[in-house]
Formats: structure tokens, sequence, C-alpha cells
């Protein structure tokens, strides 16, 4: 590889479309939050406690992004809307449900369970990890604040 | 015979009838109706997408020995290669003929490696009649390089799509219509590029210094070719190997065509910037270009195999993804 190669390449490298994918992603992202915000009013309405109503709605969009992966549409939204199908709690159960899917040829054990979390496995230690230290800082100067 | 750097000449060298066997993309696509056999579903009636592959290959091998009325029995060796780890479809599916076989692994650029080989056991009198074949499959290639096919993720415009092909050509010291003549080894090139959704662009460095090395090996230039055709640098990868020939004040636009950018539609057909794996270039090469070379609307053809070798293991350490080309000259006799 020489200078006059690297040169060509660097010049011609074709630029992501940041701008239109940020807001594809602001648009698709805010339309899965405004739809779980719409499911948890509607279980206040149906007068569940409110932490209650929060949890049960993160099932019922988890359930909802299984089901739409499994259906083979969730992908071709996230083709359109990037980390706004990606961020959402939705992200998270198609990241399982698609390497669930794609490991069952290899069985339950071997396949499935062993690849389920292949994807999501990440957020999960990273998610216990943190918040291991952040309740471990407020344990230990919780009497200073 | 030994030529220059990188480069052999083949007297005895001939190709004869090859099958293609393609999935339902490839089919819609425009070459189509040129294909010898296609599935209408890309699981091919098996379980598993290896297994659909295994299909696939099996079946572009028996329509080959067909179509040259030959059996196993007649064929001095089978060499192979696909996309999967350890090239197991190829390994797999040969347990079942009772014939010499060898795998082999560039990447994308396999199928022109295999006649390379090839050719040189023709050429050694090692041999006479030789099948050279290649698979690859979306799905195996999705799940073993990049994400599970239904993951959300959003790919990017420069991203490829792998060709669900398998392709089978048996080459021997028989003369037909068309003669490999010269063939060009290819060396391993890094142009420092990371991402393998960007495979064409990453590839084309080495494709240049394939093609370059043809020119000074056997002193020609690009109008001595009525054709040179590189297997699967899609759209970002053909301009960019334009480009840097460009930098060399050379023009080969005129000339070159891509098979990543023959097999699909890109207007149409939802595949980003075009075709790639490693089924890919033969699939183009044994319908459209054999049937314009047999129609003497193509003499002398060069075809350049281009491979990225990537592994996702390696990139996680924070390697670079090198690429390889390998050339071989198709003759109308």
């Amino acid at each position: 590889m020489n200078n006059r190669i690297a040169k060509v390449i660097e010049e011609t490298a074709p630029k992501r479309k940041v701008g239109k994918n940020a807001f594809q992603a602001f648009l698709i992202g805010g339309l899965f939050c405004f739809f779980a915000q719409l499911i948890i009013e509607i279980l206040l309405m149906l007068n569940l406690e409110k932490e209650l109503a929060g949890n049960v709605g993160i099932a019922i969009m988890v359930f909802l992004g299984a089901l739409l992966t499994g259906l083979g549409v969730y992908d071709r939204i996230g083709q359109y809307a990037g980390a706004g199908t990606i961020v959402p709690i939705t992200g998270f159960a198609n990241s399982m449900a698609s390497s669930a899917l794609e490991s069952k040829s290899e069985g339950l054990v071997l396949g499935i369970l062993a690849n389920m979390f292949k994807l999501a496995g990440s957020v999960i230690a990273a998610g216990v990890v943190s918040a291991f230290i952040v309740s471990s800082l407020i344990y230990l100067f919780r009497g200073i604040f | 015979m030994r030529v220059g750097k990188q480069s052999l000449i083949f007297d005895n060298v001939y190709i004869q009838k090859s099958s293609v066997i393609v999935g339902p993309r490839e089919f819609a696509g425009p070459l189509g109706g040129l294909f010898d056999f296609h599935y209408d579903n890309l699981n091919c009636g098996e379980k598993s997408w290896e297994q659909a592959e295994m299909a696939m290959y099996k079946k572009a091998i028996n329509t080959c020995l067909n179509k040259n009325d030959k059996e196993i029995k007649d064929i001095d060796c089978v060499i192979s290669g696909d996309l999967n780890n350890q090239i197991i479809i190829g390994n797999y599916v040969m347990r079942d003929y009772d014939v010499p076989y060898l795998g082999v692994f560039n990447a994308c650029s396999s199928s022109v490696e295999g006649l390379i080989v090839g050719g040189n056991i023709i050429e050694a009198k090692n041999g006479k009649d030789i099948i050279v074949s290649i698979s690859s499959h979306y799905a195996t290639a999705e799940r073993q390089y990049r994400s599970p096919t239904e993951y959300g993720g959003q790919k990017p415009e420069t991203a490829t799509s792998t060709v669900s092909s398998a392709v089978a050509t048996l080459i021997s010291d028989k003369p037909s219509e068309i003669k490999i003549t010269k063939a060009t080894v290819g060396r391993v090139i890094d142009a420092k590029l990371t991402d393998a959704l960007d495979m064409g662009r990453l590839m084309a460095p080495a494709a240049f210094h394939t093609i370059k090395q043809h020119f000074i090996d056997f002193n020609v230039d690009e109008d001595d070719y009525d054709l040179i055709i590189t297997g699967d640098l899609s759209h970002y990868g053909t301009e960019l190997l334009i480009n840097i020939f460009k930098e060399y004040e050379i023009d080969i636009s005129k000339k070159h065509m891509d098979g990543g950018l023959l097999i699909y539609d890109r207007d149409n057909q939802d595949v980003f910037a075009g075709g790639s794996g490693c089924g890919c270039l033969p699939s183009v090469v044994y319908t459209y270009v054999e049937k314009q070379m047999l129609e003497n609307n193509l003499k002398k053809v060069l075809v350049v195999g281009t491979g990225a070798l990537l592994n996702p293991i390696i990139i996680a350490q924070k390697e670079t993804i090198p690429a390889i080309a390998h050339a071989v000259v198709l003759e109308r006799v």
C-alpha cells in the first residue's frame, strides 16, 4: 500500500448521512416511546399502581419487540430508524430474539440458550457492574449527602 | 510456465460446461434467465442454513457432471471453496463423493484461486478433468461474519449483499470454446480499512495491485482486453478501483464491469451497494460472460476474483481487514 492509493481511498470515502439518520432515529424512537407511554397511561387508567404500570408497560414493549422480530418486520424498521430502534427496550428484545432465532438450528441448549444473550449480554454485564458501583458509592457516602 | 513476478501461462486448460444454482433473489435479478436452477426459498427445503447451502452445492456438482456427460469416477479432483468456517460446505458435501478433493479459501477470490490451482494440475499433466466448485449463501455468511439476520441494526449504503449461489465448473485439457490462457496470483494487500460493512472499498486496492501486476508481467494494458471483470466490489468498490487507476493515469472505466453490480438490479432490488460473496463472480462469469464469449461479443476477458480476508475475532482485536485478488484470462478459441 502506498500513499497515492491511501490518498484516493481517503478522498473518495463515502459520507454517512448522519443528519438524516439522526432525524429518522429521533422520529421512530420517539414514536416507540410515545406508544409505550400510551400503554402505561391506559394501565394507569385501569387502576394499576404507577410503578407496576411502568413495569407491565415495559414487558408489553419487550413482547412486541420480540414479536415484530419473529415476524421479520423489526429489522426492516431498524434499517430506516437505526439507533431509534436499537436504543429503546424493544431493541434489547430484538437483539435477544434475533440471536435466539438464528441459533435455533443448533438446538435448545447449545443453540438458543447459549446464544440468546450473545448481543444483549454486554448490556446486561455493563448494567450489573455499573449498578454495583453506583449502589456501593451510595451506600458508602449516604451519610455525607 | 512462470512469467514475470506473479504470473503464469497455461497452454492446455479449457473451460467445459458449468452449472450455476441460485437462490430467489439472484433469480429475480437481471441474469435470472441464465441460471441452471433456482430455489424459491433460501432454506432450500432444509432444516438449517448450512444444510441449505450444502443442498445447493450438491445440486451444482451433480448438474455439472450431467451437463458434461461425466460421472464422478471420471473426475480427477474436485477443488472447492466457500465462506463458512473450515470451509465446511465443501468438506461435508464431498464425503458423499468418491473423488480426490482439495479445499481452498481466499474468501471471495476462491473461485479464481480454484481455477489457478486446477489449471496448474492440468498443465503439469497430473490430472485431466477437474471440477472447481464454489458456494456462498446469504444467511450462512450473515451469521458467520455479521449480526443475526433479524437484528434491527442499520446497515450503511456501502454494505453488500451476499449472493446465494453454488457453482461448479469442469476444466480439462480437452479443447473447448473457452481457454484459460493466463493467470496472475495476487498477494495480500492491506488498505488499513476495518469496516466489514464496506468490503467493496477495502478490496479495490487488492484488485488494483493484481491487475497492475498482470499488465506488468505480460507487458499488456487495458486495451488488450474486451472486458475486465472484478468479483464483488459493487458500487463503492468499483468507484474506488476506477479512481485508483485514474491516479495512475489509466482509464479502465470503459473496460471494467463488476459481478456484484451485474447480478442484482440495485435500483429495484434491496441489495445496498450490490452483490458480494464467493458465488457472485462465478455466477456471472459462467452465465453472462460465457454467453457473450460464445456469441463472439467478447474475445478476451480478464477475470479478477476479489476477497476480503475477514474474520470477526481478529477484527474485534482491532486488526484491519486485508484483501487479496487473483486473476485469470479467458480467451475465445
